[in-house]
Order: structure tokens, then sequence, then C-alpha cells
């Protein structure tokens, strides 16, 4: 083999080594718990790298433990009812500030962009006083509220909808449709990538959130997924096995998601910006 | 126009004007409920920062910055400080560079099963805040799987107590960010490569133009814009850091690892409640928070 020869290939096995560690380092950790869920605390801590036959003993203690269920439901219905409101308020707006826009209406967008800059931490005391003083602490609504009108939504909708042909709508104003009907019956059944794209991201972020909840609902009633599996750490005596096949129970809806959707997933956070 | 004019000529309305109005209406509800959840409270933050006293009878405090001049004063407070900023200052940095290696090695045309290695690399942000903290916590225990591996390699003699000490809570939640978001960053990177014409590579390497030089040369000019948003988004991310600090270090030990973020709902829910003073230090992220990305956007325009 001559001199280029190799260091041509060379290098390029070089590259592949870095990103076969690199993606063994970024799959590990996932595929670790994943596989702890099957094990008990002492082969955990042995460093058991296969499944065992331990899963149903670690997922009867820990549904005996904790209201898996109860947490299972309200974190399925905070971020179902996040994603419809969301996606219906910030597509209306961005189709609005896209289809109809002028001066006013682009200042009106340049102001609420700011927002992306406030932090949610320098909000949160004012907004628990506000969600308690409207009595929206424990309930639904108190953790949806926050969360359905994001310029990040916004600014995906508007950006997609300048790809939305202006003939269609010239069209349909001929045929005599008015501005709600076009939206519904063109502009919503052209979009669905779109709202593909948006609905991820969203249900992610809803499913994944921690601070909002541990703020707003203060009941065991009202306990979310996130919550559940942090409660777990408090313990003195860890059972791994059991924390494990938690983790694994509220992780995987997203990782569900993200394989099956992982080009709208992509286009979501990567379109927003354009 | 007001809403007292739109409703006085409401009745002949011209096309144009009809459409404008519906426009109104369209955004109306996002921009309602943003200027309600985000700009109103952002207000009442201020105005409690000048308060103190029990959450139930707040009063304003005399002098009025009072609490501005207990943070000063503050040592957990300044700690907390620091540790974002020692977060912000490591973290952020090398997950970008990272996040660029990737992005230009996934974006060659010579690279085979590109696919498998982008999936690999962006699973990670398909795992909760919360979720990757406590595997992280776990596999850095001090009976850990990290530990294991490190003793059988013989890199290290004796297992590392790496939750109770100082450097090691930090060391262990800066890894465990740049294992979250680096696959999120790139995601940003190589959606921006891909409009890159591929030709201008091309006639760099007929110039003699070596990978590295490739990379500093072109790829990152062309990507300033996206750089720059990923750098304010890393930057607002690492100053509300929370989950993490609760849940993979608890702050510990002895708030050597403890997030702003944290603090301040410590600060707030924990020990003897203090709206007030929860208040100014949140209002103090929001001033850090601008002014970082002002610099951020005047240094990206500059270059």
């Amino acid at each position: 083999m001559s001199k280029g020869a190799f260091r041509k290939y060379g290098s390029k096995a070089l590259i592949y080594l870095f990103l076969i560690v690199m993606s063994f380092i970024s799959v590990f950790p996932l595929y670790w718990c994943f596989v702890s869920a099957f094990n008990t605390t002492p082969e955990i801590l042995g460093g058991k790298l296969v499944p065992g036959g331990h899963l149903m003993e670690n997922i009867t203690n820990l549904l005996d433990q904790q209201k898996v269920f109860t947490a299972l439901k309200n974190s399925f219905i905070n971020t179902i009812l996040v994603v419809l409101l969301s996606l219906t308020v910030c597509s209306v707006a961005g189709y609005g500030f896209e289809v109809y826009h002028d001066k006013g209406k682009d200042t009106v967008m340049k102001i609420l962009m700011l927002s992306m800059m406030v932090p949610f931490v320098a909000i949160m005391v004012p907004m628990f006083q506000m969600f308690s003083a409207m009595g929206m602490l424990n309930k639904y609504i108190g953790f949806v509220l926050p969360s359905i009108s994001t310029p990040f939504l916004i600014m995906l909708f508007r950006s997609n909808a300048r790809s939305f042909p202006k003939e269609i709508i010239e069209a349909a104003r001929i045929d005599g449709l008015n501005e709600v009907q076009i939206f519904v019956r063109m502009f919503i059944p052209t979009m669905r990538p779109t709202y593909a794209a948006a609905a991820t991201v969203t249900f992610m972020n809803s499913w994944n959130s921690y601070l909002w909840p541990r703020i707003i609902f203060k009941t065991n009633e009202s306990i979310t997924m996130p919550m559940l599996i942090s409660n777990l750490m408090s313990g003195y005596v860890l059972d791994y096995g059991l924390i494990m096949a938690a983790v694994t129970i509220c992780t995987l809806p997203t990782v569900i998601i993200f394989f099956f959707l992982q080009k709208s997933f992509t286009e979501a956070i990567a379109g927003s910006v354009k | 126009m007001t809403n007292q004019e739109k409703g006085q000529s409401k009745r002949h309305l011209t096309l144009q004007q009809k459409q404008n109005l519906t426009g109104w209406i369209f955004l109306l509800p996002a921009s309602l409920l943003i200027i309600w959840m985000s700009f109103y409270p952002m207000v009442r933050a201020f105005v409690v920062s000048l308060m103190r006293g029990k959450p139930t009878a707040l009063e304003f405090s005399d002098p009025l910055w009072r609490n501005y001049q207990r943070m000063t004063m503050d040592t957990v407070f300044i700690q907390s400080l620091k540790n974002t900023f020692t977060y912000l200052i490591i973290q952020v940095p090398i997950m970008l560079v990272l996040a660029l290696i990737f992005a230009s090695l996934l974006n060659r045309k010579d690279i085979r099963f590109k696919g498998i290695f982008r999936t690999c690399i962006f699973l990670p942000c398909a795992t909760a805040l919360v979720s990757y903290s406590i595997i992280f916590r776990t596999l850095f225990a001090y009976d850990g799987f990290v530990n294991a591996i490190l003793l059988n390699l013989r890199l290290i003699s004796e297992p590392i107590n790496w939750m109770n000490d100082p450097t090691g809570a930090k060391t262990v939640i800066i890894i465990a960010l740049i294992w979250r978001w680096t696959g999120y960053n790139m995601v940003f990177y190589l959606s921006a490569m891909q409009s890159i014409d591929y030709s201008i590579y091309e006639a760099a390497r007929i110039d003699g133009a070596g990978p590295l030089t490739q990379l500093t040369k072109i790829t990152m000019p062309l990507l300033k814009p996206v750089i720059l948003v990923t750098a304010i988004m890393s930057t607002n991310g690492t100053l509300q850091l929370y989950d993490e600090s609760v849940n993979l270090t608890n702050g510990g030990p002895a708030n050597a690892s403890i997030t702003m973020s944290h603090y301040i709902y410590n600060t707030t829910f924990v020990t003897s409640p203090n709206f007030g003073y929860a208040a100014e230090m949140s209002f103090v992220i929001l001033m850090f928070v601008a002014i970082l990305s002002a610099i951020q956007m005047k240094v990206g325009d500059k270059r």
C-alpha cells in the first residue's frame, strides 16, 4: 500500500472510529437504563450489561410504592391538551402573521419574539402568585395555560406558511370561501408535515417538563411522570432496578416518538431558525 | 386604528380592510396569551423584587432596593452565580465545537452509515431532563458503573467520590449536559450545512485546503448566523439550569454545584419562602440573559 493510500484510508478509519465511539457514548446510558430495568440492584452495581429476568418484580414493586398510573394519566392528559391547544392557537397566529402581513403585524411579531428571551425562572414567582390567585393549582388548565402560545411555534408556522401558494388563497376567495374556511380547508391539509413537526417537539417538551409542574402540582393526585421518578431518588436505600424501570417507562413515549418521527422532529428544531 | 373606530366603520369595510381585520383576529389569541403569560409576569417580577415579607403579606421594602443589597452579600447566591457561569464557560464552547465537528463529518459525501450515526448522536434529545439526570447520577455513583470501568482499566486506583467532591459534582453536570445537548445543536448545523453548495468544498480541495482549513475558512463563516442562534439558546438554557442541579447532584456537596434557578426555587418554596428576594434574583437572571444575548449579537454582527 502506498503512503498516500495509507494516509487516505487511515484518516477515514479514524473518522469511523471516532463516530462509532461517539455514537456508542450517546446510546449507552439509555441502553444501560433499559437493561437495568430487567436486573436487581446488586446486578446493576456489579455492572451487568444484559437484560435479566427481574423486570416483572421491579415493575410490581414500583406499582406497589408509587402511583404510576395516576402519573402516566396526568402526563398524557397534560401533554395532549398542550399539543392540541398550542397547535391550534400558534398555527392560526403564524398563518395570520404571514398571509395578512403588514408593518403593524411585523412589529407585533418582533415584540412577541422578545418573550423568547424571558427565562422561565425569571417569572416563576409571579406566575405562582397568579395561578394560585386564579385557583389553578393542581389543575390541568394550570399546566396547559403558559404553554399554549409560544413564539417558537408561531415562528415555525409562520416560516412554513411562506411556502403556502398565494394563488390558492386567491382562487379560494374567488370561489367564495371566507377567510376561516380557507384556513381550515386549504391551509391545514397542505401543512400536515408542519403540524407533525410542531406536534412532535411540543409533545417532547410538555412530557419532559419538570419545574412548572413541580410548582403548581402540589398533591399526590396531580403528580406527573418526571415528578414521580424524581421522588424515587429521595430514599436512603435506593432500589436501582425499580428506579430504572420507572425511568424507562417515563422515557419510552418520547423515544418511540423520536424513532417514528425523527424527520419531523429535526425539521421542527432546525426549521424555526430559517 | 382603535377598537372604537373599527366598530364604527364595520358596516362599510373594503375587502382589503376586511382581510386586514381578519389577520388581526387570527393573531389576537396567541398575542394576548404571550402578553399575559410572559410580559405581564415579567413586570410583576420587578415589582415583587422590591418587596419583602411573608408570601401572604408582601409590602414594599425600605429602602426599595433592599433585596438587591442583600443579594450582594449572600454567599449562596454568589456561589450559585459562580457555578452557573462555570457551566456556561466550560460546557457551551465544548458542546458547540463538538456539534460542529459531528455535523461536518456527517455532511461529508464519502462517509457511509450517516443516518445511523446521526440517529445515535441525536438520540439523547429524546430523554427527559429528569430521566437523564437520574441515569447519570446512578452511573457516576460511588459504587456505580463509571468508577467500576475506570478501576478495571486501571485509570484510577480507588473509586472517585464524584457526588461528594465540589469539582467532581460540577464535572458530572458538565459531562451530562454535553451528552444531552450536543446532538441537538448538531441538527441545526447539519441543516445549515446542507444548504451550502458542495462544489465550494471541491474547489477548496483542489486549491489544497485540508479539512481543518475548510471547516474554519468555509463552513464556519457561512454558518455564522446559525452558530449565533445556538450560542444564544445555549447561554439562555444554561442560565436556567434547574432539573440537572436538583436531580443529578441536588446542588451538593454543600451548594458546590447549585445553579441560580435551583437556589431561586429553594428561596421561593423550600426554606422559609421569600417571594420578594426570589423575584429579585430572578430579575437579575433576566438582566444577565438580556446583556449576554446583546453582547453575542454585537460580536456576531462584527465578525
